[in-house]
């Protein structure tokens, strides 16, 4: 465990001196991240303008939503976009028989090679928006901590859905794409989930699990999170870890080197 | 000479038709990383129902489906590519060529629209299986007007887009400039709400920038929306002249800057 502890400042340090080297990047980034960030608000506000509000969300409470949903994208654009893309450029060339000869776990190796820069700005705009819609509902510190864990459940489910996605390249190669799908039907978590019609409430909540990652968790920071839900996100957290992990080893039956 | 100009469209057209071909499982995904209108769409048709917006549910449903028509006749890609051909020097054999390399991009997109048609249709049909109380035929005249808004969407996009790649020439990372650009795009030009949702003083200032011209102008067209056509087609052509102005130029300055890696 702690090996692979210090594996990861080895990996990340050397990615982020690596991305020091592109400084002008990282400002159109963080460009991007703001125009994405006013945008988003906007959005938001041309639902509340008129005087209508999610049932039972009020414009601040629907704030907290955002905020979370760009903490996904953050986190997303640090973590997972770097790392999970690349699964396909490494079978492309061949270049996964050096990940998997190495002596650790290859999806740890796969996962948390490299994280970028560029989803530091969608992060900082997330805790500001978080930290502003909490004082206007004056929020207290111990909420958040008590949020903090279906956040969590929910990265870890959004990981691995990603993984799995990531994982599929071994047949079909290509699949750019197919993250491209998973995140243009996460879009729907910039808004609370009674936002939406029935249908796609029960779509969202046990087809593509959305609901469980910016609905629930921004309840949750409320205060007003209900046990089975949290529990049902921590279960959802953890089989979907679980079935990553199978489901790479299924996969890596199937993967022929492409040098061989 | 106009023989010849049709004879290499042809065949452009028909090379590139086949290309596309080869990649349908690719299109079919493209064409659901689009969904975004349809997830808008419930957003906003629950909305419909409690608050005071101007417009029924059925018109948001609609509105939302004719926006996501318009946006897949309308995706353009060219700056991707093109600044990979500036970066990996493919340009050179390019230029040889006696024509310009802009028609290869702009015919491989125009051929990947009949290529992606099929995907788009299943969608729709799809949507009015589910919906069946949204269905609706446009008149033919406004169905025309769609069809032409929808093609000056496409050409616009694509002048700019492409006035953007250009820039490959003298910074590395052109693509950056679009993925700005994309975000007004994503907000402003209806995709995630019909104009009539947006505070009216914006939505005036708006109609006079390029953006509305992309999703909404189209998709409102298509479900009957009134719209100002004069100043519709004033606009875009203003905007596609000003930016075919600009990339001609860029164009040639560029090319005596291009030292082609390799070549």
């Amino acid at each position: 465990m702690f090996r692979y502890i210090k594996l990861l400042g080895t990996f990340w340090s050397t990615a982020i001196a690596a991305e020091m080297e592109y400084r002008l990047n990282f400002l159109l980034a963080t460009l991007t991240s703001l125009g994405n960030f006013v945008g988003s608000l906007f959005g938001l506000f041309l639902f509340y303008r008129t005087g209508y509000s999610f049932s039972g969300w009020r414009w601040e409470e629907a704030l907290v939503v955002l905020g979370l949903f760009t903490l996904l994208q953050g986190f997303s654009s640090t973590f997972l976009a770097p790392n999970l893309n690349r699964i396909v450029n490494h079978i492309q060339q061949g270049t996964l028989d050096f990940v998997l000869l190495r002596p650790i776990n290859s999806q740890f190796w796969l996962s948390a090679h490299t994280v970028s820069l560029w989803g530091l700005p969608d992060l900082c705009f997330s805790l500001m928006l978080l930290g502003y819609a909490g004082s206007q509902l004056h929020l207290r510190w111990d909420n958040y901590l008590l949020g903090s864990i279906p956040v969590l459940f929910g990265l870890v489910s959004l990981y691995s859905l990603w993984f799995m996605l990531g994982a599929t390249s071994i047949w079909f190669v290509k699949i750019y794409n197919v993250t491209e799908v998973l995140r243009g039907l996460i879009e729907a978590g910039r808004y609370p989930i009674v936002a939406y019609p029935a249908i796609y409430r029960f779509f969202f909540t046990f087809v593509v699990p959305v609901a469980f990652l910016t609905s629930i968790p921004a309840e949750a920071i409320l205060g007003r999170g209900q046990l089975p839900w949290l529990a049902g996100a921590g279960l959802l957290a953890l089989l979907l870890f679980i079935a990553s992990s199978i489901f790479w080893r299924f996969a890596l039956r199937f993967y022929t080197s492409a040098s061989s | 000479m106009f023989s010849r100009l049709l004879r290499i469209t042809k065949v452009l057209l028909s090379v590139y038709y086949a290309y596309m071909l080869e990649y349908r499982a690719e299109l079919l995904l493209w064409t659901l990383a689009g969904v975004l209108p349809f997830i808008l769409m419930g957003a906003w048709m629950q909305a419909a129902q409690g608050g005071q917006f101007g417009l029924t549910p059925l018109d948001f449903a609609r509105y939302f489906l004719a926006a996501f028509i318009a946006r897949q006749f309308s995706i353009v890609w060219v700056i991707w590519e093109f600044e990979k051909e500036v970066v990996e020097g493919r340009l050179s054999p390019r230029l040889l060529q006696p024509i310009d390399p802009v028609w290869h991009h702009f015919i491989s997109h125009f051929a990947e629209r009949f290529a992606r048609l099929p995907f788009a249709l299943l969608l729709v049909g799809f949507f009015f299986v589910l919906y069946p109380e949204a269905f609706w035929v446009p008149t033919l005249l406004n169905f025309v007007l769609f069809l032409l808004a929808v093609t000056m969407a496409f050409c616009l996009r694509f002048v700019i887009q492409y006035t953007f790649a250009l820039f490959a020439f003298w910074i590395e990372r052109a693509a950056a400039i679009e993925q700005f650009w994309f975000l007004l795009y994503l907000f402003l030009s209806g995709l995630i709400a019909p104009l009539e949702i947006f505070p009216p003083l914006m939505r005036e200032i708006l109609s006079w920038t390029p953006f509305p011209y992309m999703i909404y102008f189209p998709a409102a067209l298509l479900v009957g929306l009134p719209v100002d056509l004069g100043r519709a087609f004033l606009v875009v052509f203003a905007w596609g002249g000003t930016f075919l102005v600009i990339n001609r130029w860029l164009w040639r300055q560029g090319l005596k800057r291009y030292s082609g890696m390799g070549a």
